[in-house]
């Protein structure tokens, strides 16, 4: 395996269901390559950030409720159709 | 979950307010939007990026999801059920409204020299790269580096990293197959993976 089949098949590894010797051949070139280490690191720390980027942090107050007038718009716009 | 016990609290019990609302009680439809529409216009906001079409996708949600209360069996819980309604609604938006130029999504992979070896080699990141996210100016960052994601990659992550939707959901949402999604949410991983490297990499500020 090299860098370019490591990249572009690297969800499989991390997600997929993938056999153990196919396991094996992305285990092998992480213990050869720093590089494609920290690109793995890179790659799941990319996902839990753009997680925590949206979720509302632990002491933060639940989400806003709507504007009324929004509420508003919708029960009257129900009221005609 | 703050926002968990809140909505629990506001609708207690599903089912009557189902009833309720598939018998025509206005009081009923009026709790569901209160209960609900919070939520619902932070997944617009979140797929669409502009206050005005987020308010009109929730709008219309709302006014599609009561014109088809009564087909509504209660299988799933009513937050999931307007979950996936507005998403569509927030969708079909999308659809109609002016593209705006975007970068290519190949500019923001990877490009392999010799040796097929990472022309830019890859840089660790930062340790505190999640930690630091919990800050309101990275959050941003972050968002706006989603934001600059071209659309049709922008929106599977979005349905799948952030609104939880399943690959077989996401597929059937935006009526593709399951392998297109596979590829596109990999891609745009990887592409925001790009974004975000200048900002994250160890020695950084």
């Amino acid at each position: 395996m090299n860098c370019r089949e490591f990249t572009e098949f690297l969800h499989e590894y991390l997600f997929g269901n993938l056999p153990a010797e196919e396991r094996a051949e992305f285990e092998k070139h992480l213990a050869e390559c720093p590089w494609c280490v920290a690109y793995l690191d890179g790659y799941r720390k990319t996902i839990q950030l753009e997680q925590a980027a949206f979720a509302s942090a632990e002491d933060a107050p639940p989400p806003a409720d709507a504007p009324e007038e929004l509420i508003q718009a919708i029960l009257q716009a129900r009221s005609r159709s | 979950m703050v926002a968990g016990s809140r909505e629990a609290g506001a609708v207690a019990d599903e089912a009557t307010l189902l009833a309720r609302m598939q018998a025509g009680d206005d009081d009923a439809f009026e709790a569901c939007v209160r209960a609900y529409s919070g939520r619902l216009l932070a997944v617009a906001r979140r797929m669409l990026g502009h206050e005005e079409d987020a308010r009109d996708a929730v709008q219309d949600a709302f006014l599609s999801a009561f014109k088809g209360i009564g087909r509504f069996e209660g299988l799933s819980r009513i937050g999931t059920w307007l979950h996936r309604i507005v998403v569509n609604a927030a969708l079909s938006r999308l659809r109609t409204r002016e593209r705006r130029p975007e970068m290519s999504i190949e500019d923001l992979l990877p490009h392999f020299g010799e040796g097929e070896h990472q022309v830019d080699p890859p840089a660790p990141w930062k340790t505190t790269s999640v930690a630091i996210v919990q800050q309101q100016e990275m959050r941003r960052l972050v968002q706006s580096c989603i934001n600059r994601l071209p659309e049709s990659y922008r929106i599977v992550l979005l349905l799948r990293d952030i609104e939880g939707l399943s690959t077989e959901e996401t597929a059937q949402t935006l009526d593709s197959t399951i392998g297109v999604v596979k590829t596109r949410l990999h891609r745009a991983r990887q592409a925001l993976r790009s974004l975000l490297d200048p900002y994250f990499r160890e020695g950084e500020v």
